[in-house]
């Protein structure tokens, strides 16, 4: 069992996501950073399927009330475990009683907490992720509070031989503020905007705005411009507006500045969407602070899908790296 | 001279839509129609029987369908390929699919979207008239009642489902010369009431839960399209009840029968009225007006 002393600002759990419900307007859910969520499982001898601790800009207090295994990966927190400084990226031994405690993140936003088992919340629809727009997964479908109890799973019979093994230094990301270029995909409706605004879209600094959440990333810079049109029947009037659609997660629509479709998606609507961030970076962008820069770099799908092995490559590696032979 | 008959449209050609590595967007057509819906609905039911490896979200639309898969398992321009085959395989003239015909009541101008809608007049684009009355007068009605006579006078077949969990687009079932069309807010509301039914390009939408909204309010329904604790047996297998497909009969109650049946609903004894009806497009277009009362007598006899 883990009690919750203080939840930070946002901590929920999260698995791999929610699939088969978002044609009636389920969106996944899940991790936002899945390749941070991943590497903190591997470390603790968990798979991916297994749900973590998501914390949001400031991480949580929880006291172990049993001996265990666990990890920290993603946005760098400051942490001590009964007073001690911990690392992050690798696997740490805690005794019953041991209380962890995370600063505010001095890069990146989200770190994940995995402990060897696994959060054992009960699963909705075959996922324990956390969507709080309607209550449902996670811990009582919301943010961590304090008081909150969390079960834990069955640990890998070999979990305490994870201790001390950390991922290799050329495998931690950096989330520095001048890695900020996000691949997408130009493609869906693009047709809506003028051959001026794509270029603008790919070529000028966004900004991530105050408002940048799990359901969707917000961003300022440029003002962007529709190609006009009589608009067609079932539309709406407005120039932004199309006959309502399905939006892949990750899709950039334009009600008038940006927004990036995340993994708390609402799952379709009236905007225009003119491209995609592609699958391996969609994690990056979600570790983009508030204020911070993003820089948009069109691209192939082939390149998409060679940048998707790259990164299934590395993990695979990470986890190879990690497991006691 | 009112037309009493759909004639079929010809679609353009389909757009085939890269997202990314993991998802396909097909866009039908860049306006609403019937054919288009229908076009969405059949080639989404036959992939889904198909069962093709990688497949993990299979979403119809209102004029469009989205595919979300693992490119590991299925390369992109194979699953495009395979997609333009199924297409090519499908032919609406002899196609028929097994949906429901629900009665759906609605308390029109009721005194919780009111307040909420008269919050956000600086929104909208008519600050001196309230949503229904300024889609009425767009749409070229007298009245308020003339405009929910029209709005309640033809069901409603729900063309999409999403935005948030159980949110159902849902279009009229005539011609076109007699669809109601009415522009978003201005600048989308903060809030919305749960319940709330409201109407946006030509589609009418029920808003499942409290939030955002950008549609004009017409009124509140006293029944859930969401139960998230599936208390309610109509909710025993997903906690959304609207489908794509299914037939919505918008209703006028007032007051005292929204009170009972929310009182059924907080009872968790409430039943939605319905009936399972095999839904025939060519049919329909034919002759829609007898088409609907033969629906409708499906449901109310």
């Amino acid at each position: 069992m883990i009690e919750v002393l203080d939840g930070g600002l946002s901590t929920t759990v999260q698995d791999n996501g929610r699939y088969g419900q978002y044609h009636i307007g389920v969106p996944p859910s899940g991790a936002m950073d899945q390749f941070a969520h991943s590497v903190a499982n591997y470390l603790v001898g968990n798979d991916e399927e297994h749900a973590t601790l998501e914390m949001t800009y400031k991480g949580c207090e929880v006291r172990f009330e049993e001996d265990t295994v666990i990890a920290l990966a993603g946005a760098e927190m400051a942490a001590t475990l009964d007073g001690e400084a911990i690392p992050m990226w690798e696997a740490v031994a805690v005794d019953a009683g041991d209380e962890l405690a995370l600063q505010f993140a001095t890069a990146g936003a989200r770190t994940y907490l995995a402990v060897a088992g696994g959060i054992d919340v009960e699963p909705v629809m075959d996922s324990r992720s956390t969507y709080a727009l309607i209550g449902i997964g996670g811990h009582e479908g919301r943010a961590l509070e304090e008081g909150d109890v969390l079960a834990v799973g069955e640990p890998a019979a070999n979990a305490d031989a994870f201790v001390g093994t950390r991922v290799p230094a050329e495998d931690i990301p950096t989330y520095d503020d001048d890695d900020a270029n996000i691949r997408i995909v130009i493609g869906l409706c693009d047709y809506r905007l003028t051959e001026e605004s794509k270029e603008r879209l790919t070529t000028e600094e966004w900004k991530v705005a105050a408002d940048a959440d799990r359901v969707g990333y917000r961003l300022t810079g440029p003002e962007l411009e529709f190609v006009e049109r009589e608009q067609p029947f079932g539309a709406g009037t407005d120039p932004t507006n199309v006959v309502d659609l399905g939006y892949p997660v990750g899709s950039i629509q334009i009600p008038q500045q940006p927004i990036v479709v995340m993994r708390d998606a609402v799952t379709g609507g009236g905007y225009a969407t003119v491209a995609t961030v592609i699958s391996a970076d969609r994690g990056k962008l979600s570790q983009r602070r508030t204020h911070q820069s993003v820089y948009f770099t069109n691209v192939s799908v082939d390149d998409a899908l060679a940048a998707r092995e790259e990164q299934e490559a590395v993990l695979a590696d990470i986890k190879a790296a990690v497991t006691p032979s | 001279m009112v037309a009493n008959s759909i004639t079929p449209k010809t679609l353009p050609e389909p757009r085939y839509e890269h997202g990314s590595d993991d998802y396909i967007f097909v866009e039908l057509d860049e306006e609403m129609s019937f054919d288009a819906n229908f076009r969405a609905v059949a080639i989404t039911q036959q992939l889904r029987e198909l069962e093709l490896p990688g497949i993990i979200e299979i979403c119809p639309a209102n004029a469009s369908y989205m595919i979300h898969f693992d490119p590991d398992e299925i390369a992109p321009d194979a699953l495009v390929a395979k997609l333009k085959d199924v297409a090519a395989d499908t032919d609406l003239s002899d196609y028929q699919w097994e949906t429901r015909v629900i009665d759906f009541p609605v308390l029109y101008e009721d005194e919780w979207t009111h307040e909420t809608l008269m919050r956000f007049r600086d929104n909208h684009q008519d600050a001196n008239a309230t949503d229904i009355e300024y889609s009425a007068k767009i749409n070229g009605y007298d009245t308020v009642q003339d405009f929910i006579d029209a709005h309640t006078g033809a069901p409603h077949m729900v063309t999409m489902v999403g935005f948030v969990p159980g949110l159902p687009w849902c279009f009229q079932m005539v011609p076109r010369d007699r669809q109601i069309e009415v522009p978003k807010y201005v600048s989308p509301r903060t809030d919305t009431p749960s319940r709330a039914v409201g109407f946006g390009g030509a589609f009418t939408a029920v808003y499942p839960v409290q939030g955002a909204g950008g549609y004009q309010l017409f009124g509140r329904t006293p029944v859930e399209v969401l139960d998230v604790d599936q208390e309610l047996a109509d909710f025993e297998e997903s906690m959304v009840f609207p489908s794509p497909g299914d037939i919505f009969k918008f209703r006028q109650i007032d007051r005292e029968e929204y009170d009972e049946i929310r009182e059924e609903v907080e009872a968790g004894t409430f039943e939605f009225k319905m009936e399972p009806v095999e839904f025939s497009p060519e049919e329909f277009f034919n002759d829609p007006d007898a088409y609907n009362e033969r629906l409708m007598e499906v449901l109310y006899e």
